[in-house]
């Protein structure tokens, strides 16, 4: 027996006696010999509980979680505070083990915390209406590419150099597969290339991207860059922004941004090595035919009584087949729950207290890292929270070194921008401290 | 109890907080000494302001307005809502699985990558396929994923004429949508009145600008595709390749494998076959694995086992279509698969899809004498009625569904596939006992039952629900997407 499967021998027996069968194996008398497996598949027999929670912590082990470090890297994945409410609310197994809310009967719950959800996007960002969710950052910035060109019914988009490099190559992937045009504008002094941006636009653009705070943590002219992009008729302005600056920025909405896209990470998920994250996508009313993924809407029942319910999904892939706006058929369900919970135990002030440290320790973080002049700043722009620093040591030696003080250092942009060799990416957020920052920047000064 | 009907921003008073910081440890100075005025905004969050308490009570009493499997029978077709152990909720918060991130230095991701190698290794093995990626974050992700490698195969090829893709009628949704999505035309083809593919048409559907099929196996009607050989031989002596949708592979392991059946690349559903969570519609992951022959094509970065044992992530992939997620795919969701494959070992997995098999053929025997059984044979995973087999009270297949919710249970799915008239597609899979199903099985005759007596009863059901039919039509008119308070 095995603990998730509860039919005993004797159910086996009476069951396939109503079957009109003598055998398991009869069950299966439709699978032509030719493909029918005769050896038994090569993997482990069965284990109990404990010996492979076991083997699992031995794995994790082998791992150096950032709750044992210092963590100065960030990228598009960042080490934020995690209020205990989260977890307690999502393991709750009413949510965690139900399915997509088809039957709004005996969904409220869910459909409910995603309407709360597109509630506290919406006022996030200062856009008209939220989706349900999407995968995450990178491949929202996609969609928003695509839900681009099928309104404008037109098939280029003009991509900033400042956007994460690895949405950036899930746009060309995508791209390819449709034929669409990808051109890249590049950045000048770390951000976008206004003057390249308009000698780029022509009346093919469908849209223009651009991320804020941008990949190298500077601000961005959003306004500015809207209204170049706006002198083409039809072309969307995508911006990718960092939800917690919200809290301190200028919201997108106020700056003529036709679709905000973004990675939910910062708002209460665990770096999980990567996922599963966030993607969260806001728009202008005048989009919202053409949104990919979920929506919830507020309705009346026969009675009455005020529901929600998935609503719009004749944009939908389960309807309109090969018209679908988008072959998504998911949202980030339990990820969503997470960033309404934080954002709602952050609250008004909270969210702008987390912004603020973040602003305030990363600018003493840099004018200390700075001081010396052993490692000097890449850009000389506003920035959020992440700065970009250069030196006469590669990032790697660099890192190494920080390491073995217990400390990550940031993110090599050499990797993606070759121009920027011996750069680091460092991101502060909230949760470092005033004493590992000076560590850090000890530790940097005795690199040799 | 009173019934809870309050939006968290309706519990808002000024002055309230539910959160706590240190306090700044660093010499605070003018915000706008950092950022300059012309960035910052002067509008505050509208969020609410509430404490934790009525954090912790609001969604608790959310939760309680949700069925969830821990709840109770969940028989959605095609959706494989089987139990979701424990432990896999465990083991995702070591401190070593939940707190590392996806940039650090090879030395301090040993353990993650060795998670990932060795899950792909063992859905390999359960698939038949040479090799796998773990990113796609879903199964339409996996669909697009898969098409893309087959879409790189034919441009490698030069064989660019390629430009159609032949999806049967019974596929999901997702198929089509996914093959336009990668700029292929769709072309339909038929079911035989068994449910199956029609080998004479799809002869006639191929040609040179066949670039691949879709498929899933057992079929969306629970049918496994005894002409499964034959139709990957036609495709591939027309130059294309096959596509395994592994949404129903829960129908079969340890006893057929999509590798042997012929398809060159697959994706399986984490968040179905392998118990993780559905979580409320995600996060889900859907892998996609392929042969050889479309190995150099797959998405970067690959997991590699070096011959010193350590794992490495590699980017030299000169084939690659490139990258289709951010870092790595969901690892939260491959850590919760690999749990479970691990108890569960070979014999458990094979024991899974035998007992998932063994209650859908069982409901089906016990049912067909009240509901419609449009193609009496052996099913697997999942069987399909179109409504009750008697029509005369006029009572479809949506009011069988929302009387089932009085009777205490999930609905099956409904309405699909499109090719079986109102279609109720139940899948009970392996974790329920004969006596959940007995009793789900008596609620569906006396549904029936009252279908005769009583229409008007399922007509205007469901009757003991928190709400009762909410107006689909009247959000889609005049949407409401967020609180307008």
């Amino acid at each position: 027996m095995y603990p998730y499967i509860p039919n005993t021998p004797q159910d086996e027996q009476e069951m396939l006696k109503t079957i009109g069968l003598d055998s398991i194996n009869q069950l299966f008398g439709d699978i032509p010999e030719q493909v029918h497996l005769t050896k038994p598949l090569n993997i482990p027999d069965s284990k109990s509980e404990l010996e492979v929670s076991g083997y699992l912590k031995n794995l994790a082990d082998k791992n150096c979680p950032v709750s044992q470090l210092a963590c100065f890297l960030g990228a598009g994945a960042y080490d934020h505070y995690i209020p205990s409410v989260i977890n307690a609310i999502t393991s709750r197994s009413e949510f965690y083990t139900s399915y997509t809310p088809y039957q709004p009967e005996i969904s409220q719950g869910t459909l409910q915390y995603i309407f709360e959800y597109q509630t506290l996007i919406t006022n996030l960002t200062g856009m008209d209406v939220a989706n349900a969710s999407l995968y995450d950052g990178g491949t929202a910035i996609t969609e928003a590419a695509l839900m681009a060109c099928s309104y404008s019914r037109k098939d280029e988009i003009i991509v900033s150099a400042g956007v994460n490099p690895e949405a950036r190559q899930i746009l060309k992937t995508y791209a390819h597969a449709q034929n669409l045009k990808v051109t890249e504008v590049e950045t000048k002094d770390g951000v976008t290339d206004a003057g390249m941006l308009e000698s780029l636009l022509s009346d093919k653009t469908a849209a223009v991207i651009v991320q804020n705070p941008n990949f190298f943590g500077l601000l961005e002219d959003l306004k500015g860059l809207a209204e170049i992009t706006h002198k083409v008729k039809k072309a969307s302005f995508v911006a990718a922004v960092e939800p917690i600056s919200l809290a301190l920025l200028k919201k997108p909405g106020e700056l003529d941004v036709d679709i905000v896209v973004g990675e939910g990470q910062p708002l209460g998920m665990p770096l999980q090595f990567g996922g599963p994250y966030l993607g969260f996508m806001a728009v202008k009313n005048d989009y919202i035919r053409k949104i990919p993924g979920r929506i919830v809407g507020e309705t009346t029942d026969l009675d009455g009584k005020r529901s929600y319910v998935l609503t719009l999904s004749a944009r939908e892939q389960h309807i309109r087949r090969e018209k679908a706006t988008s072959n998504i058929c998911s949202n980030q369900g339990l990820n969503a729950l997470a960033a309404t919970v934080y954002m709602v135990t952050m609250g008004k002030e909270g969210l702008k207290e987390v912004a603020e440290q973040c602003v305030q320790k990363s600018h003493y973080a840099f004018n200390e890292l700075t001081k010396s002049g052993k490692y000097r700043p890449l850009f000389d722009k506003p920035f959020f929270m992440e700065f970009a620093l250069t030196s006469e040591d590669s990032v790697d030696k660099i890192n190494k070194a920080l390491l073995e003080e217990k400390i990550i250092g940031g993110y090599d942009l050499g990797k993606d921008y070759p121009q920027y060799k011996n750069a680091s990416l460092y991101a502060v957020t909230e949760k470092r401290t005033k004493e590992e920052i000076d560590k850090l920047r000890r530790v940097l000064e005795a690199v040799k | 109890m009173k019934e809870y009907n309050k939006l968290i921003f309706e519990l808002s008073k000024p002055g309230r907080k539910a959160y706590s910081l240190p306090a700044l440890d660093v010499e605070e100075k003018a915000l706008d000494s950092l950022i300059p005025a012309e960035f910052l905004t002067d509008k505050g969050l509208n969020f609410p302001e509430v404490s934790e308490v009525d954090v912790i009570r609001h969604y608790t009493n959310l939760s309680n307005k949700n069925y969830g499997l821990d709840k109770g029978f969940y028989p959605l077709g095609s959706c494989t809502m089987k139990y979701n152990p424990k432990i896999n909720e465990d083991v995702v918060k070591y401190d070593g699985f939940a707190n590392v991130h996806p940039f650090q230095a090879e030395s301090c991701i040993q353990g993650s990558l060795q998670v990932m190698y060795e899950l792909e290794r063992s859905l390999c093995e359960i698939g038949g396929m040479d090799s796998f990626t773990l990113h796609p974050a879903a199964g339409a992700h996996g669909e697009i994923t898969g098409i893309m490698l087959i879409k790189a195969y034919h441009d490698k090829n030069g064989d660019t004429k390629r430009n159609k893709i032949i999806v049967p009628d019974s596929a999901h949704g997702t198929n089509p949508a996914t093959a336009a999505m990668a700029g292929y035309s769709i072309v339909e083809i038929k079911s035989t009145e068994n449910g199956l593919v029609d080998l004479e048409a799809l002869k006639a559907a191929v040609g040179e600008d066949t670039a691949g099929l879709m498929l899933t196996n057992p079929n969306t009607l629970g049918l496994y595709d005894k002409g499964v050989k034959e139709i990957s031989r036609i495709v591939h002596e027309a130059g294309g390749l096959l596509y395994y949708d592994g949404a129903n592979l829960n129908a079969i392991m340890g006893h057929s494998r999509p590798g042997d059946m012929g398809f060159d690349t697959v994706h399986f559903n984490l968040h179905k076959t392998f118990s993780t969570p559905h979580g409320g519609g995600g996060p889900g992951s859907g892998p996609v694995g392929c042969k050889k022959i479309l190995a150099e094509f797959l998405p970067k970065p690959l997991v590699g086992k070096r011959y010193d044992g350590t794992y490495f992530l590699d980017y030299n992939v000169p084939g690659s279509i490139g990258k289709i997620k951010d870092f790595y795919g969901h690892f939260g969701i491959f850590l919760r698969a690999y749990t479970y494959i691990l108890i569960m070992g070979n014999d458990g997995l094979k024991k899974a899809s035998e007992m998932a098999v063994l209650n859908a053929n069982y409901i089906k025997e016990k049912l067909k004498d009240y509901y419609y059984l449009p193609i009496d044979t052996l099913v697997k995973h999942e069987v399909v009625f179109g409504g009750l087999k008697d029509t005369t009270s006029g009572v479809t297949t949506l009011d069988i569904a929302k009387r089932l919710l009085d009777y205490g249970y999930h609905p099956p799915t409904v309405y699909f596939p499109l090719i079986i008239d109102q279609a109720l597609m139940i899948e009970p899979t392996e974790s329920e006992s004969k006596e959940t199903i007995d009793g789900f099985i008596e609620a569906m005759i006396a549904i029936a039952k009252e279908a005769s007596s009583d229409p008007e009863l399922l007509k205007t059901a469901p009757h003991d629900t928190l709400v009762r039919r909410p107006d689909e039509t009247k959000a889609a008119r005049n949407p409401v997407v967020k609180y307008q308070g």
